[in-house]
């Protein structure tokens, strides 16, 4: 658990970034700052490696105020991303990875087998392991970014706004493997975003700060969508946040029904709907059993013909729900 | 041609000497530059008046140099410390500027993440910051180093000359093939120590040629 307690940082000129902050920072989760520009995320996620350093207040890792511990050593064990990756040019992308076990000195053979390890985990070519920074992709240096971050197993990472330099379709994908990379390896990740969004896609917690360096609001995000504590919250939240809290509305069994005549399949694949003519109309986007009412009535509105498909694991389709069936289970 | 044959000898001597009071100077002001490059980009102020300094310096005519060294070191007026010394100033006066524009041309994300995967402040210098300003730093020794070898001639003029001796010698006797040759030989030594340079530079930095990637491919 990472804690602040009344943290504040101000700097000479006498601008406040972070204002008496205090927040418990759960293990093994992953807890999102966000907030608009001046608010302090990005200050208050340095301060926990200290490459910035605060003027009040104490931060304490498991119980141990960081300030008792020499800040490389400390550093050496929190791993850090940030935007662009920030990766070393003139070094291999596996060498990169490397960085941090041979500064704390494991054996070469060690720390390159190891960093060869996570670039597969990270869902790279290990082809690449032999290239240099600049002949990668955005979205490919990202990953050595988290690659290297990871490297010498820190139980805590930070991250600052890592993923806001790519295209929306690669964060998406970036996106979607940290959060199966946390489900495997658990780590305490603090990641800082201007992005609501994304803070609530990807955080089991969200800190919503203002500026000036304030909390404004600590909570899981489907409680955010809820119950905003006031009208800043719910203004950064959004107007739609109603249909976004959907996406943490998992009803446990939508009643579907049988796949109809016009639904074309191929090995109990949707291809698409039948409407008389050559072509098939497209089949809008599919749901699984499990998922959000969110993707569910998402397959319901893009769906041509009002029906939203549902899919198993293996992509067949196993039966149709319409608006009123998503009605249905938002009255309950 | 029979004179080049006579005096092979001493051609080799001279070519040997011009090389020794080009070169050392290129390594100590290397030497010098360096710390002082970074001790600028830590104290930012610093930078600017010690890159306008060091032009100021490179303004002095060199044979003032040369006569006014001895005088302030007590070295002897044929002494090649007056030559080394000299040179070695003008190395600092315009290295100094591409040390300071080399390390500043490090981007801040990569100090960002050097400091933050836990760096030392030395340790990432020698292992970050200075490995990416090499590109910047070997402009500047190339510049420095031809510069050198066309400056070593001037000493002549007060005795110690290297190839600069054989236009001495030449005009002195009205004799034109000594100062030809003194000529072709250090033309043909600034365009071997700059290959070598460009080669070094090369080795030094695999990373500085390396293609862009084509497409975005995540």
């Amino acid at each position: 658990m990472i804690e602040f307690e009344d943290v504040t940082k101000r700097y000479p000129d006498g601008t406040v970034a972070v204002d008496k902050l205090s927040l418990r920072i759960p293990s093994n989760q992953i807890t999102v700052f966000v907030g608009p520009s001046g608010c302090g995320k990005t200050t208050s996620l340095r301060m926990i490696n200290r490459t910035i350093e605060r003027t009040s207040g104490t931060i304490s890792i498991d119980g141990d105020d960081i300030n008792g511990r020499d800040a490389v050593t400390l550093r050496r064990g929190i791993g850090y991303v940030i935007q662009n990756a920030g990766l070393f040019p003139h070094k291999t992308v596996v060498d990169n990875v490397a960085t941090v076990p041979k500064l704390i000195g494991w054996d070469k053979r060690k720390a390159h087998s190891t960093a060869m390890e996570l670039l597969e985990r990270v869902g790279l070519d290990v082809k690449l392991a032999e290239r240099y920074p600049a002949q990668l992709s955005g979205g490919q240096q990202q990953r050595v970014g988290v690659a290297r971050a990871l490297a010498a197993d820190p139980a805590i990472m930070l991250m600052d706004e890592p993923f806001s330099a790519v295209d929306p379709i690669v964060r998406h994908q970036l996106q979607e493997e940290l959060l199966r990379l946390q489900r495997d390896i658990g780590k305490t990740i603090v990641f800082v975003t201007h992005d609501i969004d994304e803070a609530i896609k990807l955080g089991d917690n969200v800190a919503v700060l203002r500026v000036g360096g304030k909390l404004a609001q600590f909570a899981p995000p489907a409680e955010l969508l809820a119950n905003p504590a006031d009208d800043f919250v719910r203004g950064f939240v959004g107007q739609d946040r109603g249909y976004r809290a959907l996406t943490f509305v998992h009803p446990e069994a939508l009643p579907v029904q049988p796949l109809p005549d016009e639904l074309a399949l191929q090995d109990g694949v949707p291809l698409g709907w039948r409407n008389g003519s050559e072509e098939l109309l497209p089949v809008g986007s599919v749901f699984k059993r499990g998922d959000s009412l969110r993707a569910a009535l998402d397959a319901v509105l893009t769906s041509p013909t009002g029906c939203g498909v549902c899919v198993d694991d293996d992509g067949k389709a196993v039966g149709v729900i319409d608006q009123s069936t998503v009605a249905e289970a938002l009255r309950s | 041609m029979t004179w080049i044959g006579d005096n092979l000898g001493l051609i080799w001597e001279q070519l040997r000497e011009h090389l020794y009071l080009a070169i050392v100077p290129v390594i100590l002001g290397l030497i010098i530059s360096v710390p002082l490059g970074y001790v600028a980009t830590r104290y930012s102020w610093l930078a600017n008046p010690l890159i306008a300094f060091g032009g100021i310096l490179y303004s002095l005519p060199s044979i003032a140099l040369f006569i006014v060294i001895p005088a302030v070191l007590g070295t002897k007026v044929l002494s090649t410390v007056n030559i080394i010394v000299a040179l070695t100033i003008y190395t600092v006066s315009l290295l100094i500027r591409n040390v300071i524009d080399g390390l500043r041309s490090v981007p801040p994300d990569v100090r960002q993440s050097a400091i933050a995967v836990g760096y030392g402040a030395l340790h990432r210098v020698v292992a970050v910051d200075l490995p990416i300003a090499v590109p910047v730093i070997f402009t500047g020794l190339r510049v420095v180093t031809v510069a050198n070898i066309s400056m070593v001639s001037v000493g002549a003029v007060i005795g110690i000359g290297g190839l600069g001796e054989l236009f001495t010698l030449g005009f002195q006797k009205d004799f034109l093939t000594p100062v030809v040759v003194g000529v072709v030989l250090s033309l043909t030594l600034a365009l071997i120590a700059d290959l070598i340079l460009v080669s070094l530079q090369r080795i030094l930095t695999p990373w500085a040629r390396v293609a862009t990637p084509v497409g975005e491919v995540a």
